[in-house]
Protein backbone atom coordinates (compact mmCIF):
# COMPACT_ATOMS: atom_id res chain seq x y z
CA UNK A 1 0.00 0.00 0.00
CA UNK A 2 2.81 2.15 1.04
CA UNK A 3 4.73 1.25 -2.12
CA UNK A 4 2.18 2.05 -4.24
CA UNK A 5 1.64 5.67 -2.90
CA UNK A 6 4.96 6.43 -3.30
CA UNK A 7 4.56 5.45 -7.00
CA UNK A 8 1.44 7.67 -7.70
CA UNK A 9 3.03 10.20 -6.25
CA UNK A 10 5.81 9.67 -8.43
CA UNK A 11 4.01 9.55 -11.33
CA UNK A 12 2.03 12.64 -10.58
CA UNK A 13 5.73 14.29 -10.24
CA UNK A 14 6.90 12.67 -13.36
CA UNK A 15 4.02 13.83 -15.31
CA UNK A 16 4.23 17.67 -14.13
CA UNK A 17 8.17 17.45 -14.53
CA UNK A 18 6.77 16.44 -18.95
CA UNK A 19 3.98 19.06 -18.82
CA UNK A 20 6.10 21.54 -17.19
CA UNK A 21 8.88 21.31 -20.08
CA UNK A 22 6.04 21.53 -22.58
CA UNK A 23 4.40 24.88 -21.89
CA UNK A 24 5.61 27.30 -24.43
CA UNK A 25 2.88 30.18 -24.11
CA UNK A 26 5.56 32.81 -22.74
CA UNK A 27 7.98 31.76 -25.27
CA UNK A 28 5.90 32.11 -28.51
CA UNK A 29 3.83 35.13 -27.69
CA UNK A 30 1.03 36.21 -30.19
CA UNK A 31 2.72 39.42 -30.27
CA UNK A 32 4.34 40.88 -33.65
CA UNK A 33 8.38 40.65 -34.78
CA UNK A 34 9.89 41.30 -38.19
CA UNK A 35 10.30 38.16 -40.22
CA UNK A 36 7.35 36.56 -38.78
CA UNK A 37 4.56 35.02 -40.67
CA UNK A 38 0.97 36.36 -40.47
CA UNK A 39 -2.90 35.03 -40.91
CA UNK A 40 -4.56 37.86 -40.75
CA UNK A 41 -2.23 40.11 -43.90
CA UNK A 42 -2.59 38.85 -47.33
CA UNK A 43 0.96 38.73 -48.28
CA UNK A 44 1.42 36.46 -45.22
CA UNK A 45 3.78 39.14 -43.55
CA UNK A 46 3.96 40.59 -40.16
CA UNK A 47 6.14 43.83 -41.56
CA UNK A 48 4.21 45.96 -43.03
CA UNK A 49 5.42 48.05 -46.53
CA UNK A 50 5.39 51.89 -46.44
CA UNK A 51 1.72 53.09 -47.07
CA UNK A 52 1.42 54.18 -50.35
CA UNK A 53 2.80 57.99 -50.96
CA UNK A 54 4.16 58.31 -47.76
CA UNK A 55 7.38 59.60 -46.36
CA UNK A 56 8.80 58.36 -42.93
CA UNK A 57 10.06 61.12 -40.83
CA UNK A 58 13.75 62.04 -41.79
CA UNK A 59 13.17 60.08 -44.83
CA UNK A 60 12.32 63.00 -47.43
CA UNK A 61 14.99 62.81 -50.20
CA UNK A 62 14.57 66.45 -51.59
CA UNK A 63 18.03 66.59 -52.15
CA UNK A 64 18.54 65.32 -56.07
CA UNK A 65 22.16 65.00 -56.62
CA UNK A 66 22.71 63.13 -52.97
CA UNK A 67 19.86 60.71 -53.68
CA UNK A 68 20.52 59.92 -57.06
CA UNK A 69 23.43 61.11 -58.42
CA UNK A 70 22.21 63.25 -60.75
CA UNK A 71 21.31 66.86 -61.62
CA UNK A 72 18.29 66.40 -64.40
CA UNK A 73 19.68 63.92 -66.61
CA UNK A 74 23.60 64.03 -66.18
CA UNK A 75 25.43 62.38 -63.68
CA UNK A 76 27.29 64.23 -61.87
CA UNK A 77 30.46 64.79 -61.70
CA UNK A 78 31.43 66.09 -57.66
CA UNK A 79 30.76 64.34 -54.82
CA UNK A 80 27.50 66.05 -52.84
CA UNK A 81 28.84 64.99 -49.42
CA UNK A 82 32.44 65.99 -47.75
CA UNK A 83 34.95 63.41 -48.75
CA UNK A 84 37.69 63.06 -46.01
CA UNK A 85 39.86 59.74 -45.00
CA UNK A 86 37.11 58.34 -42.87
CA UNK A 87 34.49 58.21 -45.78
CA UNK A 88 36.98 56.51 -47.72
CA UNK A 89 37.87 53.86 -45.26
CA UNK A 90 33.70 53.48 -44.79
CA UNK A 91 33.71 53.04 -48.58
CA UNK A 92 36.57 50.60 -48.83
CA UNK A 93 34.58 48.36 -45.82
CA UNK A 94 31.56 48.19 -47.78
CA UNK A 95 33.21 47.72 -50.83
CA UNK A 96 35.04 44.88 -49.37
CA UNK A 97 31.38 43.68 -48.34
CA UNK A 98 28.90 44.40 -51.55
CA UNK A 99 31.12 44.34 -54.30
CA UNK A 100 34.13 42.25 -53.70
CA UNK A 101 32.40 39.19 -54.56
CA UNK A 102 31.55 40.26 -58.31
CA UNK A 103 34.35 43.11 -58.82
CA UNK A 104 36.81 41.88 -56.95
CA UNK A 105 39.31 43.38 -54.03
CA UNK A 106 40.68 45.68 -56.92
CA UNK A 107 38.44 46.62 -58.78
CA UNK A 108 39.21 44.59 -61.87
CA UNK A 109 35.70 42.64 -62.56
CA UNK A 110 37.52 39.14 -61.62
CA UNK A 111 35.96 38.46 -58.17
CA UNK A 112 35.00 35.08 -56.95
CA UNK A 113 31.27 35.02 -58.24
CA UNK A 114 32.35 35.99 -61.45
CA UNK A 115 35.13 32.88 -61.51
CA UNK A 116 31.98 30.83 -60.99
CA UNK A 117 30.04 32.01 -63.65
CA UNK A 118 28.18 35.41 -63.42
CA UNK A 119 28.85 37.56 -66.21
CA UNK A 120 32.12 39.50 -65.57
CA UNK A 121 31.90 43.60 -65.18
CA UNK A 122 34.04 45.75 -66.66
CA UNK A 123 37.35 46.80 -64.43
CA UNK A 124 36.69 50.02 -63.16
CA UNK A 125 39.97 50.75 -64.74
CA UNK A 126 39.55 51.27 -68.02
CA UNK A 127 39.55 54.82 -69.87
CA UNK A 128 35.65 54.70 -69.87
CA UNK A 129 35.23 54.21 -66.13
CA UNK A 130 37.98 56.12 -65.41
CA UNK A 131 36.65 59.29 -66.85
CA UNK A 132 32.86 58.49 -66.01
CA UNK A 133 31.41 61.04 -63.81
CA UNK A 134 31.46 59.88 -60.26
CA UNK A 135 27.43 60.23 -60.04
CA UNK A 136 27.32 56.93 -62.59
CA UNK A 137 28.72 54.94 -59.38
CA UNK A 138 25.80 56.15 -57.27
CA UNK A 139 23.57 55.62 -59.85
CA UNK A 140 24.41 52.13 -60.78
CA UNK A 141 24.27 50.82 -57.14
CA UNK A 142 21.28 52.72 -56.54
CA UNK A 143 19.24 51.50 -59.68
CA UNK A 144 21.60 48.39 -60.73
CA UNK A 145 23.23 48.24 -64.45
CA UNK A 146 23.46 45.37 -66.97
CA UNK A 147 23.44 42.14 -65.07
CA UNK A 148 23.82 43.53 -61.91
CA UNK A 149 21.30 44.17 -60.22
CA UNK A 150 20.36 46.93 -57.62
CA UNK A 151 21.51 47.47 -54.32
CA UNK A 152 18.99 50.29 -52.80
CA UNK A 153 17.96 47.83 -49.88
CA UNK A 154 21.60 46.40 -48.74
CA UNK A 155 23.59 49.93 -49.04
CA UNK A 156 22.33 53.13 -48.07
CA UNK A 157 22.84 56.84 -49.69
CA UNK A 158 25.86 58.06 -47.42
CA UNK A 159 27.50 54.30 -48.13
CA UNK A 160 26.97 54.15 -51.92
CA UNK A 161 29.18 57.71 -51.87
CA UNK A 162 31.70 56.47 -49.90
CA UNK A 163 32.07 53.34 -51.95
CA UNK A 164 31.81 55.81 -55.25
CA UNK A 165 34.97 57.62 -53.50
CA UNK A 166 36.24 54.47 -52.65
CA UNK A 167 35.97 53.46 -56.24
CA UNK A 168 38.24 56.71 -57.33
CA UNK A 169 40.96 56.02 -54.51
CA UNK A 170 40.77 52.24 -56.36
CA UNK A 171 41.58 53.75 -60.17
CA UNK A 172 44.26 55.83 -58.07
CA UNK A 173 45.97 53.69 -56.50
CA UNK A 174 45.83 51.32 -60.04
CA UNK A 175 47.19 54.25 -61.72
CA UNK A 176 49.37 56.22 -59.53
CA UNK A 177 52.06 58.30 -60.91
CA UNK A 178 55.49 58.88 -59.15
CA UNK A 179 55.30 62.45 -60.46
CA UNK A 180 52.48 63.37 -58.49
CA UNK A 181 54.37 63.22 -55.26
CA UNK A 182 55.75 66.46 -54.06
CA UNK A 183 59.80 65.96 -53.60
CA UNK A 184 59.25 65.47 -49.75
CA UNK A 185 57.29 62.92 -50.41
CA UNK A 186 59.82 61.30 -52.81
CA UNK A 187 62.21 61.80 -50.42
CA UNK A 188 60.56 59.69 -47.69
CA UNK A 189 60.25 56.68 -49.79
CA UNK A 190 62.31 53.90 -48.61
CA UNK A 191 64.84 52.90 -50.48
CA UNK A 192 66.10 49.49 -50.63
CA UNK A 193 69.58 49.31 -49.39
CA UNK A 194 70.23 45.63 -50.55
CA UNK A 195 73.35 45.62 -53.01
CA UNK A 196 72.94 44.38 -56.02
CA UNK A 197 75.20 41.15 -56.72
CA UNK A 198 78.15 42.51 -58.10
CA UNK A 199 77.51 46.05 -57.88
CA UNK A 200 78.74 48.66 -55.20
CA UNK A 201 76.22 50.99 -55.37
CA UNK A 202 73.07 50.18 -53.33
CA UNK A 203 69.95 49.40 -55.71
CA UNK A 204 67.78 52.91 -56.19
CA UNK A 205 64.26 51.94 -58.10
CA UNK A 206 64.15 53.94 -61.54
CA UNK A 207 62.41 56.99 -59.81
CA UNK A 208 63.01 59.57 -62.87
CA UNK A 209 61.78 57.70 -65.25
CA UNK A 210 58.72 57.67 -64.93
CA UNK A 211 56.08 58.80 -67.67
CA UNK A 212 54.79 61.76 -67.02
CA UNK A 213 50.96 60.97 -67.61
CA UNK A 214 50.09 57.70 -66.52
CA UNK A 215 49.35 55.12 -68.53
CA UNK A 216 47.89 51.62 -67.53
CA UNK A 217 47.93 50.06 -70.88
CA UNK A 218 50.79 49.93 -72.82
CA UNK A 219 50.54 52.38 -75.50
CA UNK A 220 47.57 53.79 -74.41
CA UNK A 221 47.89 57.15 -72.85
CA UNK A 222 45.69 57.12 -69.74
CA UNK A 223 44.23 60.50 -68.38
CA UNK A 224 43.57 61.85 -65.06
CA UNK A 225 40.78 60.19 -63.68
CA UNK A 226 37.87 62.51 -63.78
CA UNK A 227 36.96 64.39 -60.82
CA UNK A 228 40.70 64.94 -59.71
CA UNK A 229 41.70 68.29 -60.79
CA UNK A 230 44.57 68.06 -62.81
CA UNK A 231 47.79 68.84 -60.49
CA UNK A 232 45.88 68.28 -57.26
CA UNK A 233 48.45 66.96 -54.72
CA UNK A 234 47.38 63.34 -53.88
CA UNK A 235 48.40 63.05 -50.15
CA UNK A 236 50.32 59.84 -49.24
CA UNK A 237 48.48 56.83 -49.56
CA UNK A 238 45.52 56.75 -49.05
CA UNK A 239 45.09 58.89 -51.94
CA UNK A 240 43.00 60.99 -52.25
CA UNK A 241 40.48 60.39 -55.40
CA UNK A 242 39.15 63.11 -55.72
CA UNK A 243 38.53 67.02 -55.00
CA UNK A 244 35.98 66.94 -52.29
CA UNK A 245 33.37 69.29 -53.21
CA UNK A 246 31.40 70.49 -50.26
CA UNK A 247 27.65 70.99 -51.38
CA UNK A 248 24.42 69.87 -49.45
CA UNK A 249 26.33 67.52 -46.87
CA UNK A 250 23.87 64.35 -46.03
CA UNK B 1 -0.94 -18.40 12.56
CA UNK B 2 2.82 -17.72 11.68
CA UNK B 3 3.95 -13.98 11.09
CA UNK B 4 4.41 -13.89 7.10
CA UNK B 5 7.46 -11.99 7.32
CA UNK B 6 10.64 -12.78 9.15
CA UNK B 7 12.31 -9.68 11.66
CA UNK B 8 14.63 -9.56 8.66
CA UNK B 9 12.12 -8.24 6.03
CA UNK B 10 12.20 -5.10 7.91
CA UNK B 11 15.86 -4.28 6.36
CA UNK B 12 14.26 -5.27 2.71
CA UNK B 13 11.63 -3.29 3.20
CA UNK B 14 13.86 -0.18 4.16
CA UNK B 15 16.05 -0.90 0.96
CA UNK B 16 13.16 -0.96 -1.02
CA UNK B 17 12.04 2.28 0.52
CA UNK B 18 15.13 3.87 0.17
CA UNK B 19 15.94 2.38 -3.19
CA UNK B 20 12.22 3.54 -4.68
CA UNK B 21 12.96 7.34 -3.07
CA UNK B 22 16.89 7.16 -5.39
CA UNK B 23 14.88 5.81 -8.36
CA UNK B 24 12.58 8.23 -8.51
CA UNK B 25 14.93 11.43 -7.92
CA UNK B 26 17.03 10.04 -11.01
CA UNK B 27 14.33 9.65 -13.00
CA UNK B 28 13.03 13.27 -12.40
CA UNK B 29 16.78 13.66 -13.23
CA UNK B 30 16.45 12.22 -16.21
CA UNK B 31 13.58 13.67 -17.42
CA UNK B 32 14.58 16.85 -16.17
CA UNK B 33 18.06 16.66 -18.75
CA UNK B 34 15.83 15.18 -21.43
CA UNK B 35 13.16 17.88 -21.08
CA UNK B 36 14.47 21.63 -20.09
CA UNK B 37 18.44 21.24 -20.07
CA UNK B 38 19.54 18.79 -23.09
CA UNK B 39 20.58 19.54 -26.58
CA UNK B 40 17.25 17.85 -27.13
CA UNK B 41 15.09 20.80 -25.79
CA UNK B 42 17.36 23.69 -26.51
CA UNK B 43 17.55 22.12 -30.27
CA UNK B 44 21.63 22.60 -29.88
CA UNK B 45 23.46 21.30 -32.98
CA UNK B 46 20.73 19.84 -34.90
CA UNK B 47 20.83 20.57 -38.17
CA UNK B 48 17.37 22.53 -39.37
CA UNK B 49 15.46 21.74 -42.64
CA UNK B 50 14.59 24.15 -45.03
CA UNK B 51 12.81 24.83 -48.15
CA UNK B 52 16.00 25.42 -49.33
CA UNK B 53 18.84 23.33 -48.85
CA UNK B 54 21.02 26.89 -48.23
CA UNK B 55 25.02 25.91 -47.13
CA UNK B 56 26.30 28.68 -45.30
CA UNK B 57 29.95 26.46 -45.58
CA UNK B 58 29.56 26.80 -49.51
CA UNK B 59 28.65 30.75 -49.26
CA UNK B 60 30.65 31.66 -46.68
CA UNK B 61 33.51 29.12 -46.56
CA UNK B 62 34.08 28.30 -49.88
CA UNK B 63 32.88 31.98 -51.66
CA UNK B 64 34.45 34.35 -48.80
CA UNK B 65 31.27 36.48 -48.75
CA UNK B 66 30.92 38.47 -45.68
CA UNK B 67 28.31 37.84 -43.27
CA UNK B 68 26.75 41.30 -44.06
CA UNK B 69 26.32 40.85 -47.80
CA UNK B 70 23.05 38.94 -46.70
CA UNK B 71 22.47 40.18 -43.28
CA UNK B 72 22.63 43.82 -44.20
CA UNK B 73 21.18 45.29 -41.27
CA UNK B 74 23.04 43.00 -37.99
CA UNK B 75 24.85 46.59 -37.87
CA UNK B 76 21.85 48.75 -37.77
CA UNK B 77 18.56 46.95 -36.26
CA UNK B 78 17.58 44.56 -33.61
CA UNK B 79 17.55 41.67 -36.08
CA UNK B 80 20.05 41.21 -38.24
CA UNK B 81 17.83 40.26 -41.02
CA UNK B 82 16.88 36.67 -43.01
CA UNK B 83 18.25 38.67 -46.59
CA UNK B 84 14.89 39.06 -48.47
CA UNK B 85 14.72 36.65 -51.94
CA UNK B 86 16.28 39.76 -54.04
CA UNK B 87 19.55 38.85 -52.56
CA UNK B 88 19.61 35.75 -53.45
CA UNK B 89 18.85 36.95 -56.86
CA UNK B 90 21.91 39.38 -57.03
CA UNK B 91 23.86 36.35 -57.79
CA UNK B 92 21.68 33.56 -58.78
CA UNK B 93 19.78 35.23 -61.43
CA UNK B 94 23.00 34.32 -63.51
CA UNK B 95 24.51 31.50 -61.93
CA UNK B 96 22.54 27.90 -61.43
CA UNK B 97 19.47 29.48 -62.51
CA UNK B 98 18.38 25.89 -64.38
CA UNK B 99 18.80 24.18 -61.19
CA UNK B 100 15.56 22.61 -59.32
CA UNK B 101 16.92 23.15 -55.80
CA UNK B 102 16.47 27.03 -55.69
CA UNK B 103 13.42 26.65 -57.99
CA UNK B 104 11.49 27.96 -54.49
CA UNK B 105 13.94 31.25 -54.91
CA UNK B 106 13.23 31.27 -57.97
CA UNK B 107 9.23 31.35 -57.43
CA UNK B 108 9.26 33.18 -54.55
CA UNK B 109 10.98 36.33 -56.45
CA UNK B 110 8.14 35.65 -59.55
CA UNK B 111 5.12 35.58 -57.32
CA UNK B 112 6.42 38.30 -54.26
CA UNK B 113 5.86 35.53 -51.90
CA UNK B 114 8.25 34.70 -48.92
CA UNK B 115 10.39 31.89 -48.73
CA UNK B 116 8.63 30.14 -45.39
CA UNK B 117 13.00 29.92 -43.52
CA UNK B 118 12.71 28.21 -40.52
CA UNK B 119 14.43 30.16 -37.98
CA UNK B 120 17.36 28.35 -36.40
CA UNK B 121 18.69 30.74 -33.12
CA UNK B 122 14.92 31.56 -32.04
CA UNK B 123 15.15 33.08 -28.67
CA UNK B 124 11.89 33.14 -26.39
CA UNK B 125 9.61 36.28 -26.72
CA UNK B 126 10.38 37.19 -23.31
CA UNK B 127 13.93 37.76 -24.33
CA UNK B 128 15.07 41.30 -25.78
CA UNK B 129 17.74 41.05 -27.75
CA UNK B 130 19.52 43.51 -30.22
CA UNK B 131 22.14 42.48 -32.79
CA UNK B 132 23.80 45.73 -33.78
CA UNK B 133 24.44 46.79 -29.90
CA UNK B 134 26.46 43.15 -30.12
CA UNK B 135 28.33 43.99 -32.92
CA UNK B 136 28.74 47.23 -32.20
CA UNK B 137 30.47 46.08 -28.82
CA UNK B 138 33.00 43.69 -30.45
CA UNK B 139 30.99 40.54 -30.23
CA UNK B 140 32.22 38.20 -33.48
CA UNK B 141 29.72 36.68 -35.16
CA UNK B 142 31.27 33.53 -34.36
CA UNK B 143 31.17 33.66 -30.90
CA UNK B 144 27.45 33.07 -30.60
CA UNK B 145 26.51 31.44 -34.46
CA UNK B 146 29.77 29.12 -34.03
CA UNK B 147 31.75 28.27 -37.24
CA UNK B 148 29.31 28.86 -39.89
CA UNK B 149 31.32 28.82 -42.61
CA UNK B 150 31.43 25.01 -42.03
CA UNK B 151 27.94 24.09 -41.60
CA UNK B 152 26.46 22.88 -44.98
CA UNK B 153 23.40 23.53 -42.88
CA UNK B 154 22.34 25.60 -40.49
CA UNK B 155 22.91 25.10 -36.73
CA UNK B 156 22.82 26.11 -33.16
CA UNK B 157 25.91 25.95 -32.02
CA UNK B 158 25.41 27.23 -28.93
CA UNK B 159 22.20 25.97 -26.03
CA UNK B 160 21.42 30.02 -25.98
CA UNK B 161 19.94 29.50 -22.28
CA UNK B 162 20.12 32.32 -20.17
CA UNK B 163 23.71 31.03 -17.89
CA UNK B 164 25.28 31.33 -20.94
CA UNK B 165 24.15 34.69 -22.09
CA UNK B 166 25.33 35.61 -18.30
CA UNK B 167 28.62 33.94 -18.98
CA UNK B 168 29.67 36.43 -21.39
CA UNK B 169 27.46 39.26 -20.11
CA UNK B 170 29.56 38.33 -16.88
CA UNK B 171 32.69 38.56 -18.43
CA UNK B 172 32.79 40.09 -21.54
CA UNK B 173 36.55 40.07 -21.99
CA UNK B 174 36.70 36.86 -22.69
CA UNK B 175 35.08 36.95 -25.77
CA UNK B 176 35.18 40.21 -27.27
CA UNK B 177 37.26 41.17 -30.35
CA UNK B 178 38.38 43.96 -32.42
CA UNK B 179 35.32 45.54 -34.50
CA UNK B 180 37.41 44.83 -37.64
CA UNK B 181 37.12 41.09 -37.24
CA UNK B 182 33.43 41.00 -36.50
CA UNK B 183 32.49 38.70 -39.58
CA UNK B 184 35.88 36.93 -39.38
CA UNK B 185 35.85 33.32 -38.75
CA UNK B 186 38.29 31.32 -37.12
CA UNK B 187 39.48 34.47 -35.49
CA UNK B 188 42.62 34.12 -33.04
CA UNK B 189 43.62 37.32 -30.99
CA UNK B 190 47.39 38.55 -31.75
CA UNK B 191 47.75 39.11 -28.38
CA UNK B 192 46.53 36.76 -25.48
CA UNK B 193 42.67 37.35 -24.84
CA UNK B 194 43.09 38.40 -21.15
CA UNK B 195 45.43 41.91 -22.92
CA UNK B 196 43.22 42.50 -25.69
CA UNK B 197 39.67 41.56 -24.07
CA UNK B 198 40.85 44.05 -20.89
CA UNK B 199 41.80 46.84 -23.55
CA UNK B 200 38.80 46.51 -25.58
CA UNK B 201 36.21 46.37 -22.78
CA UNK B 202 38.00 49.48 -21.38
CA UNK B 203 38.61 50.91 -25.33
CA UNK B 204 34.65 50.41 -26.65
CA UNK B 205 33.33 50.80 -22.81
CA UNK B 206 31.44 47.49 -22.25
CA UNK B 207 29.26 47.39 -19.27
CA UNK B 208 28.55 44.25 -17.60
CA UNK B 209 25.26 44.32 -17.82
CA UNK B 210 23.70 41.53 -15.43
CA UNK B 211 20.41 43.36 -14.17
CA UNK B 212 17.25 41.10 -15.00
CA UNK B 213 15.97 44.07 -17.20
CA UNK B 214 18.74 44.21 -19.35
CA UNK B 215 16.86 41.60 -21.53
CA UNK B 216 13.90 40.92 -19.44
CA UNK B 217 12.20 44.22 -20.48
Amino acid sequence: MRIKSIWKVAGVLGALALLGACRQDMHDQPKYKPLRPSDFFADGRQMRPLVANTIARGELRDDEAFYTGKNGKDEIDYFPLTVDKALIERGQDRFNIYCTPCHGRIGNGLGMIVRRGFKQPPSYHIDRLRQIPVGHFYDVITNGYGAMLNYSQQIQPRDRWAIAAYIRALQYSQNANINDLSPEQRANIPVSTKKEPGSETPHVPELPNFPEKPTLIPGVPGATPAGVKPGAKPVGPPAKPAAPKTGAAQ
Amino acid sequence: MPQIFHPSSNYLFKIVIVGTVLAVSALGYVLFQLGADSSYATRQGVAREQPVPFSHTHHVGSMGIDCRYCHSTVETAAYAQVPPTKTCMNCHSEIWVTSPTLEPVRASYRTDESIKWTKVHDLPDFVYFNHSIHVKKGVGCETCHGRVDTMPLMYQQNSLEMRWCLDCHRNPEKYVRPRQFITTMGYRPSEPQEVIGARLVKEYQIQKLESCYTCHR
